[in-house]
């Protein structure tokens, strides 16, 4: 569980986020010290408790499986930096 | 100058119901205000011209059955408004203009309230200064170069000086209580499940949620019963029975008993908070409330329970930012260099920050180690407030441990920057309503806040318990209009 620059590289890579080596390295920094901070939890014991899943202690409720919204297609790609008519543009993905 | 901007939200109510002022004369003396304003950099986005147009639309046709009849709000920028422009500011959401409306706000339109613009905040409301935003910082009216605080800071800017008469923030881990805390005005953060979530956009939806934040308690009650529904749009809405918390506030507050977690006295806490938090407690004393000291004793484990939680959402919240369906897009050699480098580019350090903390505590092998850890002591600190709830009725606490600080001053050390919110974050991560009032100044003259903590649902109870403080407390901004030449 130490944070090295290997480290941060693959997490950025996991979240999809392109570093420099520069913006890398000031990653590290930081995240080491919230890690630091975060280590203070190593302090309780907690095998026996049971995490907390839900805040509000209520069960998900079923529903009908209706159909609300029509002819929202136009609306779906209105805020897409790329389309073409009715779909999404993205770059080529199949050679 | 008129005194219209001056006045309480429920006196400019009054006023409409009673014809001596007009919706058309309220929302020009707010637009005319703010547009003076712009060295705070309250707004994001103004749509002065539609509330105009929706204004004088009004006074033809005046409803005033409305509990918000004409009456123009601006809001953060975290809520989704059809037609305008919503960035939640951030670069990312620059150009995004949703085509629906968020419950929240519609709740507000309902009734009778016109917008007025859309108010900056910290990038995705990951922050507690306003220094996060793309559109950058927003001055604190109290005084220059001072931090409103966040991530909520263009709502209690603007608020504080009276350029809106009442808003909406949200309160992810203090958002709305600490800002309102910096500016002198009052702030509820609503118990989880009271307000939908359902068209804001999301940071960490375990601990999300929207609130009012206003003038004086009144407003503040008044803007709650509003907002407040069970919404089928978003599952963890709950469905109980809302007071009508503005007609059902009252300053009798006579043998309720009040908590004193010793846990909130923190080491290196100024004189001057532990002096207000002594006035505090002296207050509702006088007002025939009982004090009891109680033990919270997980409090110290909430931040770091909260840095693991809610970067965790936040991770898994915003990767739907692609560069795809919605806002920026960088160019990339292909789809994958597209993403990186739509991400990189798009979103703020901080976010890129909390997007990796999160992406890192639940990545394989790391899960047990922090994710699931951090729930079970989520439950531990929840378990507290359950066991102090026993002998209590609510509990009192300091908002901040400080005063507002100056822009810059921590803005290049997170841990720093994350101690703000030491007495907030517990309340999220239990899912309680929490309210901070105005309860003084310190040497400097910033003012400063006192929080009171509801059990779920009850947030009628720690609405009237802020009544009677603030009747005692009576507290003045002291705005001199520094940023109007």
């Amino acid at each position: 569980m130490t944070i090295d620059l290997k480290t941060i590289k693959h997490i950025a890579k996991l979240s999809r986020i392109s570093v420099t080596e520069e913006k890398a390295k000031k990653l590290e920094g930081d995240l080491k010290s919230i890690f630091d901070f975060i280590a203070k939890l190593n302090e309780l014991k907690t095998d026996k408790i049971a995490p907390l899943t839900s805040i509000a202690e209520t069960t998900l409720k079923l529903r009908q499986d209706e159909i609300k919204s029509k002819n929202i297609r136009e609306q779906i790609v209105k805020n897409s930096p790329e389309k073409n008519e009715d779909y999404f543009v993205v770059p080529k993905v199949i050679e | 100058m008129s005194d219209i901007t001056k006045q309480t939200l429920t006196d400019l109510v009054k006023n409409i119901k009673e014809k001596k002022l007009s919706s058309e004369e309220i929302t020009k003396d707010f637009i005319l205000r703010s547009e003076k304003s712009n060295k705070l950099n309250s707004y994001i986005t103004n749509d002065f011209n539609n509330a105009l147009l929706k204004a004088k639309k009004f006074d033809q046709k005046p409803n005033f059955n409305l509990k918000l009849p004409g009456i123009p709000i601006a809001v953060k920028d975290l809520f989704c408004t059809k037609d305008v422009k919503t960035t939640a500011g951030s670069k990312i959401l620059n150009n995004f203009v949703p085509t629906y409306e968020s419950t929240v706000t519609q709740n507000i339109w309902n009734e009778g309230g016109i917008l007025l613009g859309k108010l900056n905040c910290d990038e995705f409301a990951m922050g507690s200064s306003n220094e996060t935003s793309f559109f950058g910082n927003v001055q604190n009216p109290i005084d220059k170069n001072l931090v409103p605080g966040g991530s909520s800071g263009g709502s209690a800017s603007a608020v504080c000086a009276q350029l809106t008469p009442i808003t909406i923030g949200t309160d992810t881990g203090g958002s709305i209580r600490q800002p309102a805390s910096f500016t002198g005005i009052v702030g509820l953060k609503p118990t989880y499940g009271s307000c939908s979530r359902y068209g804001i956009v999301a940071f960490a939806s375990s601990l999300d949620q929207a609130g009012p934040m206003a003038q004086n308690v009144k407003d503040c009650a008044l803007l709650q019963e509003i907002i407040t529904s069970h919404d089928v749009k978003d599952s963890t809405s709950i469905d109980f029975k809302r007071a009508l918390y503005s007609k059902e506030l009252n300053k009798n507050i006579k043998g309720k008993k009040i908590g004193i977690p010793k846990e909130y006295r923190v080491d290196g806490m100024p004189k001057e908070i532990e002096e207000l938090w002594e006035k505090g407690i002296e207050y509702v004393k006088d007002c025939g409330a009982e004090v009891i000291n109680i033990s919270l004793p997980h409090t110290s484990y909430a931040l770091p329970t909260y840095y693991i939680v809610a970067p965790a959402e936040a991770s898994s919240n915003l990767a739907r930012y692609d560069g795809v369906k919605y806002g920026f897009r960088a160019k990339g050699e292909n789809l994958i260099d597209m993403y990186e480098k739509t991400r990189s580019e798009g979103f703020g350090a901080e976010v890129q920050r909390r997007i990796m903390i999160g992406t890192y505590v639940l990545s394989s092998g790391y899960y047990d180690a922090y994710y699931l850890k951090a729930q079970k002591v989520r439950k531990l600190i929840k378990n507290d407030f359950d066991e102090a709830y026993k002998k209590v009725d609510a509990i009192l606490t300091p908002s901040t441990p400080s005063s507002a600080f100056k822009i810059g001053e921590k803005k290049d050390d997170p841990v720093s920057m994350y101690l703000n919110d030491i007495f907030t974050v517990p309340v999220n991560l239990a899912g309680l309503p929490g309210i901070s009032i105005p309860a003084g100044h310190d040497s400097k003259g910033y003012p400063l806040g006192l929080q009171i903590i509801g059990k779920a649902f009850d947030e009628q109870n720690i609405l009237n318990i802020a009544y009677a403080m603030e009747d005692k407390i009576n507290f003045k901004n002291n705005i001199n209009d520094w940023w109007i030449k």
